[in-house]
């Protein structure tokens, strides 16, 4: 569910189908760049009302996918 | 060693204008006086006493260049981008010069002005968390150049002049020295505004420079005593300059030769022009060629903005350029059209003056009814002029006192 959401919202900043983006593609194989990633954050931020620290170990979708799990666990704790 | 001065010749002209959204549209639009300028439509103006402008209209930045590059870029990057596709497509300079002797001198006499707003917007409203990452790459003025570097592999001499109303003259003209000197083969050279904003239409209302007009057809009024300020406009124009030589290998169609540029400063006044009028005189005679022909086969595509001030001092300038001669040569000042497309004015009128050569004809000066008694000038009134021209020049200047001239001729005279 929460790979779904994310994949939409990275399909919106790089324009293509949400169904091209897979858990362990790498932003940089997928040509999202820093810039890109703190304002694919941003979107994230507001889509699943959490804060995300930019950190430089979110190399692949799965681990932007696994921090918001983790924000969004700690919320409802 | 001896030093030789390459001959410089323009090879391609892109542009995005309010009365046109190529360079093609955009020329027979002036012949046609065509006026760019109506109510203000991407701000609400119910609150300003300034409701007119001269906006780029039907440009889909996703259907022109991509859904991903028009979200990252600011208005002013995405018509540059246009505009300098639509040139080096023309020019076919592509593949054929090294990356290293490519150059890009486009700038922007403000920059992102859009995105400026709409992000200290979000900073007020959400705090600095809610700055996009993406707002200075998107708004500083020297990025449509960057941008236009990446797109088309240009490695050379590379930067935005900012010179105000003067940008895109400053750029062709720099451009074209860039090349003469032997510093590039050819260059991507312009300038881009994008400056529509409540802000910006603000801040040069009340600095006396607007009109305050409500008859788009009575509100850009250059050399009529009915003008009351300029009207502003948006859009970006540029140009491939080439050496000589470069373009003649390739077989490339050759629009015109940059044949001079002149450029001074008046020092005088950070806004106001100089009434005397001697730096935008010596712009011109610096731009002028050796010999000249005669009057009558001149074209001067004026800086014309319908400020009070400006028209009047670059009346007393063409005077002080040409002598007993400027009464019979031919002016006109296209922003009665388009507008005053501050940053990127300069490049438009550039292409204007290369295609009236081209094509022996010279756009209006539209809306001029009632011309002022102190604009004694020939400004080619409401109606295109059928007549061979042998030399264009355009004009401009821009806050700061700087004053830019450059001079076309068919090429090989």
């Amino acid at each position: 569910m929460i790979h779904e959401k994310l994949a939409e919202i990275i399909a919106e900043h790089i324009d293509c189908d949400p169904s091209e983006i897979q858990p362990d593609m790498r932003f940089e194989d997928l040509g999202i760049d820093s810039l890109d990633i703190t304002e694919i954050i941003m979107s994230v931020e507001d889509a699943f009302s959490i804060a995300v620290e930019v950190t430089a170990d979110l190399a692949r979708v799965s681990d932007l996918t696994a921090k918001i799990e983790e924000l969004t666990a700690e919320q409802q704790a | 060693m001896v030093f030789i001065m390459k001959r410089v010749v323009v090879t391609g002209m892109g542009a995005v204008t309010p009365v046109g959204n190529t360079a093609s549209e955009f020329w027979d639009a002036l012949v046609h006086g065509k006026n760019g300028i109506d109510t203000i439509t991407c701000f609400d103006v119910s609150e300003s006493k300034y409701t007119l402008a001269a906006e780029v209209k039907n440009f889909d930045p996703a259907e022109r260049l991509d859904k991903v590059t028009a979200r990252k870029t600011d208005r002013f990057v995405q018509f540059a981008l246009c505009a300098a596709q639509e040139a080096v497509e023309q020019s076919g300079i592509a593949g054929t010069v090294d990356p290293g002797e490519l150059g890009v001198y486009v700038g922007s006499g403000i920059g992102g002005f859009h995105t400026f707003c709409r992000e200290h917007e979000a900073l007020l409203s959400g705090g600095p968390r809610k700055v996009s990452p993406l707002f200075i790459p998107k708004m500083i003025s020297n990025i449509a150049a960057g941008n236009i570097a990446i797109r088309f592999q240009a490695k050379g001499p590379n930067m935005s002049h900012a010179t105000a109303c003067a940008t895109a003259s400053t750029s062709i003209g720099e451009a074209y020295r860039a090349i003469r000197h032997g510093y590039a083969a050819a260059m991507i050279c312009g300038g881009s505004e994008a400056a529509i904003t409540p802000l910006a239409v603000a801040g040069f209302g009340n600095c006396m420079a607007l009109s305050a007009a409500s008859d788009k057809n009575a509100a850009s009024l250059p050399f009529d005593r009915r003008r009351g300020g300029f009207i502003m406009g948006e859009g970006a124009a540029v140009l491939v300059l080439e050496e000589y030589e470069h373009a003649a290998a390739r077989g490339a169609e050759i629009f015109a030769e940059v044949v001079g540029y002149g450029a001074t400063c008046d020092a005088h006044h950070v806004t106001a022009p100089d009434p005397e009028g001697t730096e935008v005189a010596r712009a011109i005679r610096l731009s002028l060629p050796s010999s000249l022909p005669a009057p009558e086969k001149i074209y001067l595509n004026a800086h014309g903005t319908g400020t009070p001030l400006n028209d009047k001092t670059e009346t007393v300038a063409v005077k002080r350029a040409f002598g007993a001669d400027a009464g019979r040569i031919h002016i006109s000042s296209t922003k009665s059209m388009t507008g005053h497309m501050l940053g990127a004015a300069g490049a438009a009128e550039a292409i204007a003056a290369i295609l009236a050569l081209k094509n022996g004809v010279i756009p209006p000066t539209v809306n001029l009814l009632e011309q002022d008694p102190e604009c004694d000038l020939n400004y080619t009134p409401n109606q295109a002029l059928h007549t061979p021209l042998e030399l264009a020049l355009s004009t401009s200047l821009g806050f700061g006192g700087h004053n830019a001239c450059l001079a076309f001729a068919p090429v090989g005279q």
